[in-house]
């Protein structure tokens, strides 16, 4: 597949807006602003591009729940919290090409008729920040932006917001809390973001990838968008791919190649001559799968039919040296420490479930470990809980313990018991997050 | 990439913490962006750790105070999130990524290298004051991992030789 979204990957400057001038940048936005908001909508809506920030939500859908007849502010909210683990493919795009984000944002909010924009991105990409911060300004420069852009009578500014540390606050709700200057706390839904979102009014989230993808509709046409991927899964997507991998990286590929192919022809196959164990196809929130599921193929509906998904696009891999329990314990380990506490299924099993996983790495499993482990996760999803980090830890850790039970119950079978009642606090003996300094 | 050691303010200038003119351009080009005030807590919040190091109760009480929030509400907010110091850091402060990419390919390693190396655990600083080791979730790097952040920095693709030369060079420069 020709490059779309990494076009500028490898291309000397690409950063700088002259470069992106020169390929074609920007005559997106100039189109947009003949059309109008409507038929920007419309031609989005018929590219059947989807969310990639996770859920895959339909992107023209979800502008046009924004109220025609709100009296206004909107807000569009660029999430560059890329916060799952496994993922790193908006940094990709906005060390590559920040132009194309932006354009995608300018675009975005005409759609939805917001004047204002805000890029979230996690604290600790200071780096990407900066470079947004000037391809904004080089934009300004150029009239692009600000007030009565290019004499449409449209004004937009857009200001990039940094997080702070917090995966939860690229769940859609959390982030507009932290940016309205507070603890990223999800917010009950509904009323969903579209109709009450930042500082009250309308708002529209839209992920990195999926706002860079809209001025190559706007250019090429929907036709062209749609005919990538297969019906409902159209597009280029960006698969980053992690762990034991002989060529780990970022790699723009149609929505629908299987995973075999990511893994075996982009990426070499598995390192050392390894034999493929597991993988998670979409960060570590999508439930993992084994080296069988190989063949299914990488796009939303498939991947949901295979009782996984796509999420991010973030593809682990894992060969056959890893130990489950050892991987059930650092995602375990993740989510309880990236839980925001608001919900006690999420609060307490995530953290429950991270030390009964530490008790079993350290050899003192019990036989109703993998059961309470069940019981757990099963409390803590199928919305039990005020946002999907529930879900996100829950479904994971429960098929690891499914499709791999045997190997923790040999774990088990080979423990030595603890004379305690009450579950022990064990010494810790491997890395362990840190909490704060 | 010359990583810039961090500048950590004394005990004494954090605890009265009086707002200069520069601080206070930069506060009022940070509120024009949001229609609220209280919008601006965050970036007013890295505003103070970039002049003063850390955020002290002194400059969490100035913040309020600025932001027209209670002291409570800002010491909630800061201690939400995982970046804000809260204690003087040492000079270089170093985030080793514990997640599962990095920790299968090769964090685990690197963790045992510092450790043994620095002679500190996680959440500790070195005697000198250089260094400090702290344990990070994902950073959004993983392709290539091992992936440690030294104060704004990422370093990436490591190996503990390569992490001895960039630590020798940092310690080299005061
Ligand atoms: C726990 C959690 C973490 C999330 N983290 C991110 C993230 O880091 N980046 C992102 O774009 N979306 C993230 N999302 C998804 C957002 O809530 C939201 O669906 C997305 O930004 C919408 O953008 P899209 O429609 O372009 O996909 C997360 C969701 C959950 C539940
Ligand atoms: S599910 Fe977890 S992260 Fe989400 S709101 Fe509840 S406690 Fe917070
Ligand atoms: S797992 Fe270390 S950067 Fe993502």
């Amino acid at each position: 597949m020709e490059p779309v979204l990494l076009r500028a990957r490898g291309v000397p400057g690409s950063r700088s807006i002259a470069t992106y001038l020169a390929a074609g940048g920007y005559e997106g936005w100039k189109r947009a602003l003949g059309l109008g908001p409507d038929a920007v909508v419309k031609e989005v809506l018929d590219s059947e591009l989807r969310g990639r920030g996770g859920a895959g939500f339909p992107t023209g859908r979800k502008w046009s729940f924004v109220p025609k007849d709100h009296p206004g502010p909107r807000y569009l909210v660029c999430n560059a919290d890329e916060s799952e683990p496994g993922t790193f493919k908006d940094r990709e795009i906005i060390e590559h090409d920040p132009h194309q984000v932006i354009e995608g944002i300018a675009i975005a909010s005409f759609a939805i008729k917001a004047n204002t924009a805000y890029i979230y991105i996690r604290g600790e990409f200071v780096r990407w920040a900066t470079i947004l911060e000037e391809a904004i300004g080089e934009a300004r420069a150029k009239g692009l932006l600000g007030t009565n852009v290019l004499g449409s009578g449209f004004d937009l500014d857009i200001w990039v917001h940094r997080g702070a540390g917090a995966y939860i606050c690229g769940e859609e709700t959390a982030l507009i809390e932290s940016l309205e200057g507070k603890r990223g706390f999800p917010r009950l839904k509904p009323p969903f973001p579209a109709v009450v979102g930042v500082f009250g009014k309308p708002t529209v989230v839209n992920n990195v990838e999926t706002l860079a993808c809209v001025p190559h509709i706007m250019t090429r046409g929907a036709a062209w968008f749609a005919s990538i991927g297969r019906p409902r899964n159209t597009g280029p997507k960006l698969f980053c791919v992690s762990g034991h991998v002989n060529r780990p990286g970022v790699y723009e590929l149609p929505l629908g190649v299987t995973f075999r192919e990511i893994i075996e022809e982009h990426c070499g196959g598995v390192r050392g001559g390894r034999k493929l164990k597991a993988f998670f196809p979409g960060g570590s929130s999508a439930p993992v799968m084994t080296a069988d599921e190989v063949d299914v193929k990488a796009d939303f509906d498939a991947c949901a039919e295979a009782q996984t998904m796509l999420g991010s696009g973030g593809v682990i891999v894992l060969d056959d040296s890893v130990d489950m329990v050892a991987v059930a314990d650092n995602i375990a380990h993740f989510y309880a420490h990236e839980s925001c506490g608001q919900c006690t299924p999420c609060r307490e099993g995530s953290d429950w479930c991270a030390d009964i996983l530490d008790r079993m790495a350290a050899g003192h499993g019990r036989a109703s470990d993998p059961d309470t482990l069940l019981r757990i996760c099963r409390f803590s999803s199928e919305g039990m809980t005020i946002c999907p980090l529930g879900d996100a830890y829950a479904l994971p850790l429960s098929s690891m313990v499914n499709k791999f039970r045997a190997e923790f119950e040999r774990r088990i079978a080979d423990a030595t018991p603890l004379p305690q009642k009450r579950l022990p606090v064990l010494p810790w003996t491997g890395p362990r997050p840190g909490f704060g300094i | 990439m010359t990583t810039r050691p961090l500048v950590v303010a004394t005990q004494e200038t954090t605890s009265d913490v009086k707002f200069d003119k520069t601080m206070e351009d930069r506060i009022a080009d940070v509120l024009r962006r949001y229609p609220t005030t209280r919008a601006a807590l965050l970036p007013v919040l890295w505003l103070c750790q970039e002049r003063f190091g850390w955020i002290s109760p002194g400059v969490i009480s100035a913040v309020a105070e600025r932001l027209g929030e209670s002291a409570a509400f800002v010491e909630g907010v800061v201690s939400f999130y995982t970046m804000y110091y809260t204690s003087p850091p040492a000079r270089y402060v170093l985030q080793v990524c514990t997640t599962l990419s990095c920790s299968v390919c090769g964090g685990r390693e690197l963790v045992d290298h510092l450790t043994a190396k620095l002679g500190i655990g996680f959440g500790e600083k070195t005697p000198d004051g250089s260094f400090q080791l702290v344990g990070v979730q994902c950073l959004g790097a993983c392709g290539n991992a091992p992936v440690i952040q030294i104060n704004d920095d990422y370093y990436e693709d490591l190996t503990p030789k390569k992490l001895d030369a960039v630590l020798d060079d940092l310690k080299g420069r005061r």
